[in-house]
């Protein structure tokens, strides 16, 4: 078990913690400012023994004008893990790189600038295609990259293909007569 | 008779100039099938000598682990994996194929010596199957490589690939698999197609 009392407490006193919530006893999210991350995350894993940086990932907040990214630390002693999230410009899309923590760190921080288009200044190789070859487009995990649209302009679509709305599809096939759904 | 030199040459333009040497910039050519009784004989050998090119190109391949092995034993049709594309006639594109793959299927099958074949295995080959609205996975192979048979679903059971590797025989044997032509008869059709999806093309144009 973790003290999430204790822990912010702890972390209040160096960094503005904006909000912590416990989502399972071994999950928990701790939410602060951009520019506070590099050091809450350093101070996670050299004080508080989250020394694993399991994943970094990306939320496209695209109504908020904003990309929250979220580290995901893991403490092998206690079994907890805790997610530190941020919160970005969506129109200017810049983190500070984290490969001084995690050498590692430089491979996430490549997919997440050619997926969602986030520039990670310093960060080794971040300007290297990561999974995509030539990609021209959009970054195509942002949520107003229109991939339907984009695979019709390039990909020479069969005609002839039949699609269902899943919802509308269940709707007539399984409840039929059912105003009420 | 023309002399080599007369024939036009591919031009090579994204490779560089260092490189031109290495590669041959000649056109792929049609070498028509001689009717007759030879032509028979021939395409029983070919049916029934297929050697699949060793290369999963998507999760389709997975099923040509159990084709291979006892239960359902494709040796006993004369079909087995080779491990290089000059050793091999028949090229199964295991699904859905993104465009980083489709380069190097490209790239395979031109290295492949004809008469060769394409099966197209599972739905992303035909429509784009389930990934047809994605960003980045091909829609209809026959757009970009000459496809004799195509085996529908997702994934097919090693039953009906054995079901497309009969139907790709009888073809061979009707003398309809003509894909290599195909391919050369329409190479411009073909490499326009590619390169409208490959932009960083930096191999030879032809690279047999």
């Amino acid at each position: 078990m973790v003290d999430l009392k204790a822990l912010r407490a702890e972390m209040d006193k160096r960094y503005k913690v904006i909000e912590i919530s416990e989502q399972r006893t071994d999950l928990a999210f701790l939410e602060c400012d951009k520019i506070d991350v590099p050091d809450a995350v350093a101070y996670l894993r050299d004080h508080e023994g989250y020394v694993h940086l399991s994943f970094i990932t990306c939320v496209d907040r695209l109504e908020d004008e904003q990309f929250e990214i979220v580290y995901m630390l893991r403490n092998h002693e206690k079994k907890h893990d805790l997610g530190v999230k941020t919160k970005i410009d969506r129109k200017n899309p810049v983190m500070d790189s984290m490969h001084n923590h995690w050498a590692a760190v430089a491979t996430y921080q490549r997919e997440l600038r050619e997926m969602f288009g986030i520039e990670f200044p310093g960060s080794p190789g971040v300007n290297r295609p990561f999974a995509l070859e030539s990609w021209a487009g959009p970054p195509p995990m942002r949520r107003d990259f229109d991939t339907r649209k984009y695979s019709e302009e390039t990909y020479f679509p069969r005609p002839g293909r039949e699609t269902h709305d899943p919802a509308e599809h269940m709707k007539k096939t399984q409840y039929p007569g059912r105003a009420d759904l | 008779m023309k002399t080599k030199t007369d024939k036009p040459v591919l031009p090579n333009l994204d490779l560089p100039a260092s490189d031109k040497g290495y590669f041959c910039d000649a056109r792929p050519e049609v070498v028509e099938p001689v009717k007759g009784i030879w032509e028979n004989f021939l395409n029983w050998g070919r049916a029934n000598s297929l050697w699949i090119l060793g290369f999963g190109t998507g999760c389709g391949a997975i099923e040509l682990r159990p084709l291979m092995t006892s239960r359902y034993d494709m040796y006993r049709f004369g079909v087995q994996p080779r491990p290089t594309p000059r050793q091999s006639g028949l090229f199964i594109i295991g699904g859905y194929a993104s465009v980083k793959t489709l380069k190097r299927i490209v790239r395979s099958y031109e290295q492949m010596q004809g008469p060769k074949f394409v099966l197209g295995l599972g739905s992303c080959t035909v429509n784009g199957g389930m990934y047809w609205d994605s960003y980045n996975t091909i829609n209809r192979l026959d757009q970009y490589i000459p496809v004799d048979v195509y085996i529908a679903g997702c994934m097919p059971r090693p039953e009906a690939l054995l079901a497309g590797i009969k139907a790709l025989k009888q073809r061979i044997l009707d003398g309809e698999a003509e894909g290599a032509n195909d391919y050369a008869r329409n190479f411009d059709w073909y490499k326009a197609n590619q390169k409208k999806i490959i932009t960083d093309w930096n191999m030879p144009d032809y690279n047999w």
